[in-house]
């Protein structure tokens, strides 16, 4: 039983695959950039890559159970250091997870940890001995520091989920826009890298000082866009939590997972996970720069929910996670034999604090049974569950519900707002016994 | 400060204190060289789909639209609108109304 159905297929999603587009003047405009890039180490800019490699061709489509068509997406191994990935943007990428990755390992591997880029001007090589790290802006001490430096520093491990503020919003109704991913723009890593506090501590923060901003190494195409930035306020980044991760599993970063280094901000939404982190700002007011003001914003009410159509709501930045919890060894429309015994298994993330429970329904949500919980590696981790379940004849809705260490559960109605962030709705598998 | 960093490594195993040992079992970090798919696939279409062609695949692949609902004129429109105005697409006024009829046209919705 795979979550997903695969099928073979000779398309392709994209219409067609003319080698020359004419938006490649357009593209020229990104050029400018290569010197400034050249003298940070890099070698260019993956839009210059003059190679085409092979699209996803005559691969396997996969289908995911979204909210409407379409549905299938092509499964891809075209980009580097990735494995089997489901293609759901090629240039900026994004691709996700299959969920049976998250059936098999608690963590999951580098090579099939989803990825997310917002500008598609993104390094495709990176000089480690040349990359620095600046520490800037309301400090006693500027810093330039090289990975050696930051590799002699105290090192600290933690176990954490990614997941994207837009995880599961293609199952968003009425539909919004933005990347369709079903559940799998999330993952779970054990993270290696220094303490944020460490290196700003080593910089000297001066009185006065508010946020701490972060900027990574990719760029817009278009000189006008706004560079992605993000900020979290300076007593979250000096909680000794917040790091700089220079390892995911124990390796090196994959270059699309933000090699080398990525800000690691456990339990909040991987927005802040800025990704090639190359600058450190730390700011005497608050950051207005657009990705915090008025992208990733959400309705500041219970659920981020609101009404659609509703205006007038206050908008806050997205900030922790909440409690969600999936199957990953069942699908919509399984069928089993009645009145036998089988094994139902899953992850549960807690959000901000520790998966305190899991528990089962098989009856509409009237009664629930508790699930075993796998080892705990850390409030910020994956939780693996499992249960047995013995359903009789006919149809069944199977619901997950994970409750946190904060008593926080999950609501039985999906939340709903115009960006499709933040949805941690009690799923739902209908399944049938015969 | 350091209370609250106390009280996390006392409460969980998994943040660990300073840890030379994983420093031998850590692999060096090494210099990454990559080539990305270029994603240069048009919209098919004929001339009907010439200007969101020439103006919509600097930024982004088709399959980004492609992979959309069924979504309504006026979000078309907003979305449009918010790629120039936000993004910085730089898309001719002149070209609007023929990349919206085209998006409503492979992905409208009532």
């Amino acid at each position: 039983m795979t979550p997903y159905k695969l099928e073979p297929s000779g398309e392709s999603t994209a219409a067609s695959n003319a080698s020359h587009s004419p938006a490649r003047a357009a593209l020229v405009r990104a050029r400018s950039r290569r010197s400034v890039l050249q003298q940070l180490g890099l070698a260019g800019v993956s839009l210059l890559a003059a190679p085409a490699l092979a699209p996803a061709l005559a691969g396997e489509l996969v289908t995911l159970p979204l909210a409407s068509d379409p549905r299938e997406r092509p499964v891809t191994r075209d980009f580097p250091q990735k494995g089997s990935m489901i293609l759901q943007r090629t240039r900026p990428p994004l691709l996700e997870t299959p969920m049976e990755v998250f059936d098999r390992s608690v963590f999951t591997p580098n090579d099939q940890f989803y990825v997310r880029w917002h500008w598609a001007a993104i390094p495709n090589s990176v000089d480690v001995n040349s990359f620095r790290l600046s520490v800037r802006g309301h400090v006693n001490v500027p810093l330039k520091l090289s990975i050696d430096d930051l590799l002699k520093m105290p090192r600290v491990e933690l176990a954490a989920v990614n997941q994207c503020s837009g995880n599961s919003r293609g199952f968003f109704l009425p539909r919004v826009a933005g990347a369709q991913w079903a559940h799998g723009a999330m993952g779970n890593a054990r993270w290696t890298g220094v303490r944020l506090k460490d290196v700003l501590d080593r910089a000297g923060v001066k009185a006065g000082a508010v946020q701490v901003r972060f900027d990574g190494l990719d760029e817009p195409v278009v000189p006008e866009a706004p560079d992605f930035k993000k900020s979290i306020d300076i007593d979250h980044a000096r909680d000794g939590e917040v790091m700089i991760a220079f390892a995911m599993n124990g390796e090196q970063l994959p270059l699309l997972n933000g090699f080398p280094l990525r800000l690691i901000v456990p339990g909040w939404y991987s927005t802040y996970w800025v990704k090639m982190l190359s600058d450190i700002e730390v700011l005497d007011k608050p950051d207005d720069n657009f990705w915090m003001a008025v992208a990733y914003t959400i309705p500041d009410t219970l659920h981020a929910n609101i009404t659609p159509g509703q205006t007038g709501v206050k908008m806050v930045p997205i900030n922790r996670m909440v409690p969600r919890s999936f199957f990953t060894n069942i699908a919509e429309d399984s069928s089993f034999p009645a009145d036998t015994q089988f094994s139902v298994r899953g992850i549960a993330l807690g959000g901000d604090r520790g998966v305190a429970k899991v528990e089962l329904s098989s009856d509409d949500g009237k009664s629930w049974q508790p699930a075993m919980l796998g080892k705990d590696y850390g409030k910020y981790s994956f939780r693996q569950w499992e249960t047995n379940l013995t359903l009789t004849k006919g149809n069944h809705a199977l619901m997950v519900r994970c409750t946190n260490l904060a008593g926080e559960d999950q609501p039985l109605a999906p939340n709903w707002n115009n960006s499709g962030f933040m949805r941690n709705v009690i799923e739902t598998l209908r399944v049938v016994a015969v | 400060m350091s209370r609250k960093i106390l009280a996390v490594g006392c409460s969980t195993a998994v943040l660990l204190a300073s840890m030379p040992a994983l420093a031998q079992q850590l692999p060096a970090i090494k210099s990454t060289s990559v080539e990305l798919p270029s994603g240069d696939s048009l919209f098919s279409g004929g001339a009907r789909s010439d200007s969101i062609n020439n103006n919509c695949l600097a930024c982004h692949s088709a399959d980004m639209v492609l992979n959309q609902p069924a979504l309504p004129r006026a979000t078309w429109e907003a979305e449009v609108h918010k790629m120039i105005k936000v993004y910085g697409a730089p898309i001719d006024d002149a070209d609007v109304p023929a990349i919206v009829d085209y998006l409503v046209s492979t992905k409208g919705a009532k």
